[in-house]
């Protein structure tokens, strides 16, 4: 049985058209029909996209590969718009339009007061649009324009109040770091086209890597003379450097703090949920040739680690309710990048299902949080809201255990399968990754109750002004920190409900879809693992179930961590919270650098920003003006300068024309013997 | 239709239209009607071009060919292939848009001003199809009249330096190439520019040419070093005279560059193929840094343009070391691909930027950054427009902007991975510099009092800008048609730059 092709064309275009309609005619349409239009199309998608899943699960639907038109068709490259539908794209459609069909019910209630509200939702519509683009790609130009597309919505999401100074600048860092990442990503594609095969197309390039015949896996090249490099390392590192750039890993991380500037449905729905995992997606989807070169792979490994751990450390000293999440999500990005350098492809792919679902509910929740506290986000200013708003708590709780790693929980699952992928690979930098991922764990438990406490237990550190209550809403920001017009109070059911909706699969995901996911042939052939990379296939031989792993995971050292992590939070953010000072104090030095993030940013912003700057002042005044433009201005004063010379000469003095005429005479004389003088020498 | 001298029409319709436009146009409505009709007739005539030009069977078509110097064994030759109709359409296309677009902008002189454009057209459409090289040099030349008018009139305070620069230096560069077909004509004893590409010369005659032509067309595309005469051109030039010289009189270069360096010095530009990749990649990064540091926003996206063509001589010469030195044609045909795709883009987006800008300075009476910000906020529509012309700046795929980089970039990587690596670096240099415009202009709060009292773009405006995004949109989305109409013609001149000369 074949898909049907309208109705994947359908699942892409009908975000696209609520997108137009809401973007060209939201103002004349009004915000109801606005955000109707969106959510229909979006949810259409949805719909579709479990359609679709389910029969290629069940239904007995074959793969669908397809290419839709010719984008340009040049000698014997071609170039194209197509479609390739499997599980694994099947599965991240579903993720995709569910977490966007929730955050745009969400936005209802978070974008209530904004006057750019139907812009917002055509903006979320046509990220739905582009995400899928993105997955749905049978090819790598598809794949670079819905890379590129999702960049640029999210480029205008994070600058979305495009008043604020830092909204802006953040959006701009954003793309200009993406654009760093797509550089190399670009070249990548170069490379795949140059050496595996002459096409763009997924389905020959992967034919092409695995031909035994052509043993892609030690073919290379010298780029330098004298310096063999292996074709597939090449590739494969330019293909991650887009990766890394857009799943922002260390060192190209530093935009997705930032980009908590934007409004918090585009946090969870972009910035945890789908975007950033994209490049988690397309590592998986290239694993025909990531198995080629175990020296990328190691790459990816390395980078993965340190982006997992590093990065956590930065959440427990944030006091921003979303930059801790924003941290969170960065280090669960280098759990899924480990996975992937080690050949678990597979569990990288879980763990991006699972933490999509999470994750998106703690943003939500962040934001519920936020508009009860009137958009406040510093968490010293909080606590003791869980009486205020109780769903909210309770969900946030949810997802935080699943974020931890409670046995049970969506995340143990998926979180546990890397740990111990990682523990059983051999590649290098496996050790490495091995201490970093659980040394993670007690870190990610370490923010993740630091926050739920801060915000939610504990005294109120708010004080509620009576006074101002009359002010109303409009007033909110000209309150001083930690003072509110009136009591925080449980978000509308727009809000409520997604966050329930978010915490079901929070809960159950993992423990349905493990054995079929990870161990099973849920994935068939769209990922591909080498024999001896197999470290899931390994890890299979000891699954009996999912019940059968919970039990087992109590006995595990990543929940006795995660578990140490949870009591070291309690004892200090609920229980002895001057103690949160004192540590401070004492671990004065750790804390500036956590505190300052390495000072990546400060070093890119002298080195790249200002340096830059300086760089080109330099070629502009130095070499265009003064160079180029001084040669050339000096050329013509310089013809002026001979024409004033030559007038003078031409005085009308007879005696002057005299004199010139005995001098040229000499000259003349002079310089003939001269010359004829040394042909007789 | 067939008998019709379709490209003699497509020559001389606008500059008929431009003598009555002068002839009947005191009334600046009338001058302004007229000419928008005449803008508008062109364009209509260039379709049957598109339409008529087999893309199958390729080559030269719609041939006219009159003796027009006895003597000289001149000829009035005209002819197109996929290449040129490309860049026809795009001259016609873009002229009925800065006619509009300078209805309001040009008040004084209106008549003359018009008269110029349409004068300005004719020549621009006689270069693209012109086969024998004296009236390919006469167009050439006699463009600069209308352009130095242009600037010279309706320009800025410092226009006179301005023009005066641009027509100096452009003017050397084409004596060059003026001597070199003279000495093509002493060798041939034509001026047809079949007969010039059949010729044979030793290497020693072609390494001469090659660098008269180089030195003609290097300026008018222009390219780094002898870039410096454009951002004061633009700078002084009202909206209508940037917007033609960015989104046309650039392509000149790089059209010259297919038409005379590639198939009459084909050994020579082999030889020194990598002289011009070495300066393309220089503009690449050079000028992307240079644009950077602008506080002039005409002066930025002058600069800008320079580093997108570079992507055009980039293609054409790479295409010329892939055939010679790693006998790969296909990846030849890629990058010559590339280069007129950019060369059509850029036209597009050029010409809407130099419209955004002019839009802008309409408002406000000048051109620097620091005196705009949050326009956004009074001009939503104009800020969507702006942000939408910038990202095809960037290159952002499913904007034609992208497409050209992409091929050339991909072409480029197959003789060498380097020269691809500098050139990719315009996705970041060149997002660097136009997204801190974007962030500077049209986002942040006002600041500007005058700013806040901005109206959004009226209905002219909207034709102007609406058209250009729809170009934009339409080749980056489907470019096969463009490419499909260049295939048989790039391939000719692929495949005859297999076959040596000397």
């Amino acid at each position: 049985m074949m898909l049907d092709k309208y109705i994947l064309l359908t699942i892409v275009l009908a975000p696209l058209l609520g997108a137009l309609i809401a973007g060209f005619f939201g103002k004349r349409i009004g915000r109801v029909a606005s955000h109707s239009v969106t959510i229909t199309g979006v949810g259409l998608s949805c719909a579709l996209s479990i359609h679709v899943l389910y029969q290629l699960v069940w239904g007995g639907a074959e793969s669908f590969n397809q290419n839709l038109y010719t984008w340009f068709e040049v000698g014997s490259t071609s170039a194209h718009v197509g479609f390739l539908i499997d599980r694994l794209t099947a599965m991240m459609m579903v993720v995709v339009t569910f977490v966007s069909l929730m955050v745009h019910v969400y936005t209802i209630g978070y974008m209530a007061e904004d006057d750019g509200y139907e812009r917002f939702f055509s903006y979320i519509a046509l990220f739905t649009f582009s995400m899928l683009m993105l997955v749905m790609s049978n090819n790598f130009l598809q794949l670079f324009f819905g890379w590129e597309a999702v960049g640029l919505v999210s480029y205008l999401l994070i600058g979305f109040w495009y008043k604020r100074p830092t909204a802006i600048f953040a959006n701009m860092k954003a793309f200009l770091v993406n654009r760093v990442g797509d550089f190399g990503f670009l070249l990548g594609i170069a490379g795949v086209l140059m050496w595996f095969g002459g096409s763009l197309d997924y389905g020959t390039v992967f034919a092409h890597a695995q031909d035994p015949s052509l043993d892609m896996a030690s073919r290379s090249v010298e780029l330098i003379a004298g310096h063999p490099w292996h074709v597939a390392t090449i590739v494969c590192i330019c293909l991650f450097i887009g990766a890394m750039g857009k799943s922002a890993q260390v060192p190209l991380h530093v935009w997705l703090p930032d980009s908590m500037e934007g409004p918090t449905p585009i946090s969870a729905l972009i910035h945890a949920a789908t975007m950033v995992t994209a490049g988690i997606f397309m590592v998986a989807r290239m694993s025909p040739l990531f198995e080629l070169s175990e020296t990328a792979l190691t790459f990816v490994l390395v980078i993965g680690a340190t982006t997992a751990l590093f990065t956590g450390l930065i959440g427990v000293v944030q006091n921003d309710i979303k930059r801790v999440v924003a941290y969170s999500t960065l280090s669960q990005l280098g759990y899924m990048t480990v996975a992937l350098g080690v050949s678990a492809y597979s569990a990288g792919v879980f763990h991006l299902m699972t933490h999509a679902f999470f994750k998106a509910l703690l943003f939500l929740g962040a934001g519920s949080v936020i508009i009860a506290m009137h958009h406040e986000q510093d968490m010293r200013h909080m606590g003791g809201l869980r009486k205020y708003m109780p769903i909210t708590w309770i969900t946030m709780w949810i997802g935080s255990l699943a974020l931890a790693g409670a046995p049970g929980f969506a995340g143990f699952f998926s979180k546990d399968a890397i740990i111990e992928a990682v523990g059983e690979s051999h590649r290098l930098g496996a050790g490495y990754a091995y201490f970093c991922v659980l040394a993670g764990v007690f870190i990610t438990a370490l923010y993740s109750f630091r926050l739920l406490y801060m915000t939610f237990h504990g005294k109120e550190r708010f004080v509620v002004d009576k006074v101002k209550q009359h002010h109303g809403h409009v007033d909110h920001e000209h309150h001083a920190p930690g003072h509110l017009a009136h009591a925080p109070n449980e978000s509308p059911w727009v809000v409520t409900v997604p966050l329930v909706l978010l915490a079901i699969p929070s809960v159950v995901v993992g423990f349905l879809t493990i054995g079929p996911m990870l161990f099973g042939d849920y994935f068939g052939n769209a990922i591909f693992v080498r024999e001896a990379n197999n470290v899931i296939g390994e890890l299979g031989h000891e699954f009996h179930g999912a019940t059968a792993m919970v039990l087992h995971g109590f006995t595990q050292a990543p929940f006795w961590i995660a578990l140490a992590g949870f009591g070291t939070a309690t004892w200090i953010w609920l229980f002895n919270p001057s103690i949160a000072d004192k540590a401070e104090n004492a671990l004065r030095p750790l804390h500036t650098v956590l505190a300052n993030k390495y000072w990546f940013d400060t070093i890119y912003q002298a080195v790249f920003a200002r340096g830059g700057l300086r760089f080109g002042r330099g070629l502009w005044r130095g070499s265009d003006a003064a160079l180029i433009d001084g040669a050339i201005n000096g050329s013509a004063s310089l013809v002026d300068q001979l024409s004033a010379l030559v007038r003078r000469i031409q005085s009308g003095y007879l005696y002057h024309y005299a004199f010139a005429m005995i001098l040229g005479l000499i000259l003349l004389l002079g310089g003939s013997w001269w010359v004829f003088a040394r042909i007789a020498a | 239709m067939a008998q019709w001298p379709l490209l003699s029409i497509l020559i001389w319709l606008p500059i008929v239209g431009a003598v009555l436009v002068l002839a009947l146009g005191r009334d600046p409505r009338v001058a302004r009607w007229l000419s928008v009709l005449v803008a508008l007739l062109t364009f209509a005539a260039s379709l049957p071009l598109y339409f008529g030009y087999d893309a199958v069977a390729g080559g030269m078509q719609f041939g006219e060919s009159h003796l027009w110097i006895n003597g000289l064994k001149a000829y009035y030759g005209l002819g197109v292939d996929g290449i040129s109709v490309a860049l026809i359409v795009l001259t016609t296309f873009t002229s009925v848009l800065v006619i509009i677009g300078s209805w309001g902008p040009i008040n004084k002189r209106v008549s003359q001003y018009m008269a110029a454009m349409l004068v300005l057209e004719g020549m621009l459409i006689g270069i693209f199809s012109a086969t024998d090289a004296l009236l390919f040099y006469v167009f050439f030349e006699a463009m600069l009249i209308p352009m130095f008018i242009i600037i010279g009139v309706w320009g800025g305070p410092r226009r006179v330096y301005a023009t005066l620069k641009f027509f100096i230096y452009t003017f050397l560069g084409s004596i060059f190439m003026l001597i070199a077909l003279i000495y093509l004509h002493m060798k041939t004893g034509e001026f047809s520019l079949a007969a010039f590409a059949a010729a044979p010369l030793s290497t020693t005659e072609q390494t001469w040419l090659f660098f008269g032509f180089l030195a003609g067309f290097a300026i008018k595309v222009p390219m780094w070093p002898v870039h410096t005469w454009l951002p004061d051109a633009h700078v002084e030039a009202p909206t209508g005279g940037s917007v033609i010289l960015a989104a046309i009189m650039l392509k000149v270069g790089g059209y010259g560059f297919i038409r005379f360096s590639l198939p009459i010095t084909p050994d020579a530009s082999q030889e020194y193929a990598w002289v011009v990749i070495a300066m393309s990649l220089i503009a690449v990064v050079y000028i992307g840094y240079v644009a950077l540091v602008q506080d002039d926003m005409k002066k930025l996206i002058a600069y800008s343009s320079v580093a997108h063509m570079a992507f055009v001589t980039l293609g054409i010469f790479i295409s010329m070391a892939l055939v010679r030195e790693y006998a790969n044609p296909d990846a030849a045909r890629l990058g010559l691909q590339g280069a007129m795709v950019q060369m059509i883009s850029h036209g597009f987006v050029s010409g809407a930027m130099f419209t955004c800008i002019g839009v802008l300075y309409d408002r406000l009476h000048t051109r620097m950054i620091d005196e705009y910000g949050g326009v956004m906020n009074v001009m939503p529509w104009f800020g969507g427009f702006f942000i939408f012309f910038s990202m095809a700046n960037c290159g952002l795929p499913g904007t034609s902007g992208f497409v050209g980089e992409f091929m050339v970039i991909l072409a480029s990587f197959q003789s060498n991975p380097f020269i691809a690596l500098v050139a990719a670096f315009t996705l970041i240099i060149g997002a660097a510099y136009t997204l801190w415009l974007v962030k500077r202009v049209i986002f942040g709060e006002v600041t500007n009092p005058k700013v806040a009292k901005f109206k959004d773009l009226d209905a002219r405006e909207w034709i102007v800008l609406g058209s250009f995004a729809v170009a934009v949109l339409a080749l980056g989305v489907y470019p096969k048609p463009l490419t499909d109409l260049m295939n048989s013609s790039v391939l000719q001149i692929v495949n005859a730059l297999m076959l040596s000369k000397a």
